[in-house]
Parts: structure tokens; C-alpha cells; sequence
């Protein structure tokens, strides 16, 4: 185990001392900085130290056994990282008095997002639970579909393939107004763009995950004179498992940017993408950066749900077994 | 003579092509006629099929123009028009293709700085990493249009502020490639150059840089066409002078469809067109490192 030395200790625990003095200090009136600038001398010494911390850390995390605490390790090292950007921010902020329509300080925005929890909700499940759902069902169900129809058919996939690789250098969101004309104002044009938008990644991503099983696989299949069904039951589905899973989880987050987008053309008076807009012509910009966190959590967690239920169902890949 | 036909990706293309084309203008005649059915019978005319067909691919502000109106469109806006004017299709692609570049330049770089220290350096990436994957769940390009307003609030316009979109986006693929690339030398060649007493400078110009390119340029084509998104999404707030986004929705605003089809169609093929170039600069470059094309 490679100890810490004592030096170092000292800096993570003057940098400590440095973030919550920054901190006591800008809690007043805004503009400390503008009108005491020797304060700013604490901040690089609480980078240095949150530094060393994180060093720490990652030295901690090496030099340990069990399997939980590792977790708590790597999950701890970005969590500090995380918080000093947050302090920082926060920090400048309050100690330049940045005008609250350029950048709100962190605090403001939580208080911000704690207040207006319940028009956050409904934007939320206007924008999230109607469109971003029902599109990302319908577009990865179809493009999954028939991926399965054209798996057996090479001359489909030639004509098919080409156009899903064009379409992913396509800025799809732009058929976003073109959407809004022809379904209406409300969340079914928004669902129609996300289903455009997640229909082709997973198309490929299944198509080339199909393709990907093992011939040893498939010959032993064959041995056991499989009919296509079970060949695709026990072979080219778990294989391809990987791959619809990436899809997945990339078009999680291409829902939410497609339903949001698609709000700027045209929606009721709900909706997170109407709430930003609107939003930043009143310039309450601490709402919009509520409504941004909204749409971050959203996406991070359903980002992190599909990346565990992948884990659950690919255990046996060697992707996920080298992680532990 | 089939059979051979039957394996040709030529062949495959145009049957798709045309069967799209033809489902194109199939819908194009059941969206467009319901308005068109409306306007007969509010002004008590007779109608025929054969009318209602030719009215179909006539109109002035279908609800799906036909292909052959786009290629009108496109023609006349990229021909026709001189290409300073505001209504040249050039000029809004040149303006979107300044911010694209820019940003895909500074994101590439980032992404490459970003993956070179978490290589090297073991806490920057526990702490890093995650956020480097963390950013992408974050819809930003929702919010794009909000940082363009901002920044714009503090007399900040022009390419700069779309390029960051852009960068934010294209940062991502870059810097998950190069990471994974300069971590993919052999071992055995790592340990050759270590008998070298080369120094880490040394390992890195003559191994890991030259094993990454391939990667690098992978991701290369999945950035730019996320730049490509990232300023188009960019320009869309009323705050942009112009370019293909400002395009799109003015063509929104005052229900000119066809103009919309007609700035998403450049969109696609700038976009096909970036990628390609990043492919032929990826085939010189491996040619003139020896690598078997």
C-alpha cells in the first residue's frame, strides 16, 4: 500500500479549511471578490487540496480488498470532483456578483428547484412520461422489429443499411416543425419525432448484433437441428443482447433532446422545452436551469437504469465480468 | 442475370430508393388532399381524381411537398440565387458549416487533451471519467438555444457561442475513442519499447499516438456529424442571423414547407458529405503510416 505522506495530508486539510472559509465569506452580501480580491487566494489553495484528495483516494481505492468499499471508493472520487465544481461555481458567482440572468449560483437553483417542484412535475410528466416514453417504446420496438424481419433477407439489409448509416449523420431533430404540422400542438407530434429519431440506431445496432453471434454457436445449433426460432432464441439474441443495449441507452438520451426540441416549434402551455423557452424570454433564468436539472436527472437515471438492467441480463459477457 | 442482381448492393439501393420515392408521393397525395377535399367543398366545385391528384403535387404549402418540389426549391435557392443573398441556401449552409468546423476543431482537441491525462494519469480519471460519460445523459442540445440567448444577452454573437454547442457534443466520441485507442498497443510492444529506455514522451509519439489513429478517426466521423447537429440546433433561437437552423424555423414560422425540406435535405447532405471527408482523410493518412488500406 502506497501510504499518503504527512505533507499531503496538511494540503487536503488546508484546502478544507480554505473551501469552507471561500464559502463563509461570499455567504453575505455579493461581490466579496470585486471588493476584497486577497480572498481569492483561497480558491487555488482548495483546488490543490481537493486535489490531493482525490489522489488519495485513488490510492485508497487501489490498495483495497473488498468489493463494497471499492464501490464506495470510485463512487466517492467524482463526488468530490463534483463538488468543487459546484463550489466554484458557486463561489464566483456570489463573490463577482455575476447578475443572476447571466449564470445563477447553484444554491439558487436548488432553492429554485425545490419551490417550483410541483410545475417542474407537470412539465416533467407532460414532456418525459407522454412523449419521451411512448416514442421511445414505439421507435425502439419498430426499429428492433425489423431489424428481426430483415435479419434473413442480405438484400434488404443492403438497401436498408446505407440509408440507417446516412441517417445517423442527419440532423433528425429538423423534422421537428415538419412533425408539429402534421400531429398537432400536443405530445403526440413530440412522441413522433423521438420515434424518428430512435428508430435507426436501433435498427443497426440490432442488425449488426444479430450478426455478431458465434459461428461455433451457431454451428452447434445446427448439430442440434435448431429450427430458427430457437437459433435466435439462444444464440443471436443473447449475443446481440450487447448491442441493442448500447441502442438503448443512447436513444434514451436522443428521446429527451427530440421530445425537448420538438417543444420550441409549438406546445401546449406544458412541457419542459415550452418551460425553457419561455423561461429565457422572461429571463428567470434560475428557472431554466431547475428545468435543465430536471432534464439531467431524467436522462442520467434512465441512462443508469438501462446500464443495470443491461448488467442483470449480460452477465455472462466478458464486458461486464472484467468490471466485477 | 437475377441472381447476380439479387447480390448487388447498386441494385439494393435503387429498388429502396425508388419503392421511397414512391411511398413519397403516395403520401404526399393522402396528406395533402383531406386540405385540398376541404377547400373544394367549401367552394361547392366538382372535383375529379385526376384534379385532385394535380393539385396534390401543386401546392403552394402542401402538408408533404413532393420531391420534385423540394429539387425546385433546392435548385432555385442554390442556383438561381446569388449566394450573399439571404434567400441562397450557400450562404445559410456556409454560415452553419463555419460554426460546425470550428466547434468539431475545438472538441477534437479537447477530446484528445481530455483522453491523453486520463491515460497518464490514474486520479484524473477516476474522477473524470464518469463525468465525461455523465455529460452525455445530459440532453444539452435541449438547452442549446439557451446558451445562444445568453451568451447573445452579453453581445457575445456570432460563430463562438453555436461552435460550443458543437464542441460540448463532439468532446464525447472523441475522448471515449482515444482513450480506448491509447490504451491499445500490445503489450509486447510496450515492453519492447520499455527495453528501449524509452522516455514517456517516446512511448507516446512512437506507440501510443500511432496506434490510436484508427480510433481517433472513428470517432472523428460520429463527432462531426454531432457538430453538425450541435450548430444547426444552435442557430434555431430567433437570436441567429442565419444559417440552416434560422432556416428551418422561419420556414416553420410561415408554414413554407417546402423550404424546410429543402434546408433538411442540404442538412443531410453536408452532413454525408463531412463524414466522407473525415473517411478519405483517414484512407491518406493510413496509406502515408503504412497501414494496409
Amino acid at each position: 500500500m502506497k501510504s499518503i505522506r504527512m505533507s499531503h495530508w496538511l494540503l487536503i486539510a488546508l484546502g478544507g479549511w480554505a473551501l469552507l472559509m471561500s464559502l463563509w465569506i461570499t455567504a453575505g452580501e455579493p461581490g466579496t471578490y470585486s471588493r476584497q480580491p486577497l480572498w481569492i487566494a483561497l480558491v487555488p489553495l482548495m483546488l490543490i487540496g481537493g486535489w490531493f484528495a482525490m489522489d488519495a483516494l485513488t490510492a485508497l481505492g487501489e490498495s483495497l480488498n473488498s468489493k463494497p468499499a471499492i464501490r464506495a471508493v470510485n463512487l466517492a472520487i467524482p463526488a468530490v470532483f463534483a463538488a468543487l465544481i459546484l463550489v466554484l461555481w458557486q463561489l464566483i458567482v456570489t463573490g463577482f456578483a455575476v447578475p443572476q440572468v447571466l449564470l445563477p449560483a447553484p444554491s439558487t437553483i436548488g432553492v429554485t428547484f425545490i419551490t417550483e417542484l410541483q410545475t417542474l412535475a407537470q412539465d416533467f410528466a407532460q414532456t418525459w412520461l407522454k412523449a419521451v416514453l411512448a416514442g421511445w417504446i414505439i421507435g425502439c420496438g419498430s426499429g428492433f422489429a425489423v431489424a428481426l424481419l430483415i435479419d434473413r433477407s442480405p438484400f434488404l439489409q443492403k438497401g436498408l443499411l446505407p440509408i440507417g448509416n446516412i441517417m445517423s449523420s442527419i440532423p433528425i431533430v429538423g423534422i421537428a416543425p415538419i412533425m408539429v404540422m402534421w400531429f398537432g400542438f400536443d405530445w403526440q407530434s413530440k412522441a413522433a419525432v423521438v420515434v424518428i429519431m430512435t428508430f435507426f440506431p436501433m435498427l443497426v445496432n440490432t442488425l449488426a448484433g444479430l450478426h455478431a453471434s458465434d459461428n461455433l454457436h451457431l454451428n452447434l445449433l445446427h448439430t442440434y437441428a435448431g429450427n430458427r426460432r430457437q437459433t435466435l432464441w439462444y444464440v443471436q439474441l443473447p449475443a446481440a443482447l450487447p448491442f441493442i443495449f448500447n441502442a438503448l441507452k443512447l436513444n434514451s438520451t436522443l428521446a429527451l433532446i427530440g421530445a425537448i426540441v420538438a417543444e420550441f416549434f409549438g406546445t401546449p402551455i406544458v412541457g419542459m422545452g415550452f418551460r425553457i423557452s419561455t423561461e429565457v424570454g422572461r429571463m428567470n433564468m434560475d428557472m431554466v436551469w431547475a428545468t435543465i436539472l430536471v432534464a439531467a436527472l431524467a436522462g442520467s437515471i434512465s441512462y443508469g437504469l438501462l446500464a443495470l438492467l443491461e448488467r442483470r441480463l449480460t452477465f455472462w459477457h466478458p464486458s461486464t465480468r472484467a468490471n466485477g | 442475370m437475377f441472381k447476380s442482381l439479387q447480390k448487388s448492393q447498386a441494385a439494393a439501393l435503387t429498388l429502396m430508393v425508388l419503392a421511397l420515392l414512391v411511398i413519397w408521393y403516395i403520401g404526399a397525395l393522402w396528406l395533402n388532399s383531406d386540405l385540398l377535399i376541404n377547400g373544394y367543398e367549401r367552394r361547392n366545385i366538382d372535383w375529379s381524381f385526376s384534379q385532385l391528384v394535380a393539385d396534390a403535387y401543386s401546392m403552394k404549402r402542401p402538408l408533404l411537398p413532393t420531391p420534385d418540389q423540394i429539387g425546385a426549391e433546392l435548385y432555385k435557392s442554390i442556383f438561381d440565387t446569388k449566394i450573399d443573398s439571404k434567400r441562397s441556401l450557400v450562404y445559410h449552409s456556409g454560415i452553419t458549416l463555419s460554426s460546425t468546423l470550428l466547434g468539431f476543431v475545438m472538441g477534437g482537441l479537447l477530446g484528445i487533451l481530455l483522453a491523453i491525462g486520463i491515460v497518464h494519469n490514474r486520479t484524473l480519471e477516476r474522477s473524470l471519467m464518469p463525468w465525461v460519460i455523465t455529460s452525455q445523459t445530459i440532453p444539452i442540445l435541449a438547452i442549446a438555444p439557451m446558451i445562444i440567448v445568453v451568451l447573445g444577452a452579453l453581445n457575445f454573437t456570432g460563430v463562438l457561442p453555436k461552435a460550443i454547442i458543437s464542441m460540448y457534443l463532439s468532446f464525447f466520441p472523441v475522448t471515449i475513442g482515444m482513450v480506448k485507442g491509447l490504451r491499445a498497443p500490445d503489450k509486447l510492444h510496450m515492453e519492447l519499447l520499455a527495453t528501449y529506455s524509452a522516455s514517456g514522451g517516446q512511448l507516446f509519439r512512437k506507440l501510443r499516438w500511432p496506434t490510436a489513429l484508427p480510433y481517433l478517426f472513428a470517432s472523428l466521423k460520429v463527432a462531426i456529424a454531432a457538430s453538425l447537429v450541435g450548430a444547426i440546433v444552435g442557430e434555431l433561437p430567433t437570436g441567429a442571423q442565419g444559417g440552416l437552423g434560422a432556416r428551418l424555423l422561419s420556414g416553420s414560422y410561415y408554414g413554407q414547407t417546402v423550404q424546410i425540406w429543402a434546408a433538411l435535405i442540404v442538412a443531410a447532405v453536408l452532413g454525408a458529405v463531412l463524414v466522407a471527408l473525415v473517411g478519405v482523410l483517414e484512407r491518406k493518412i493510413n496509406r502515408r503510416m503504412g497501414v494496409a488500406a
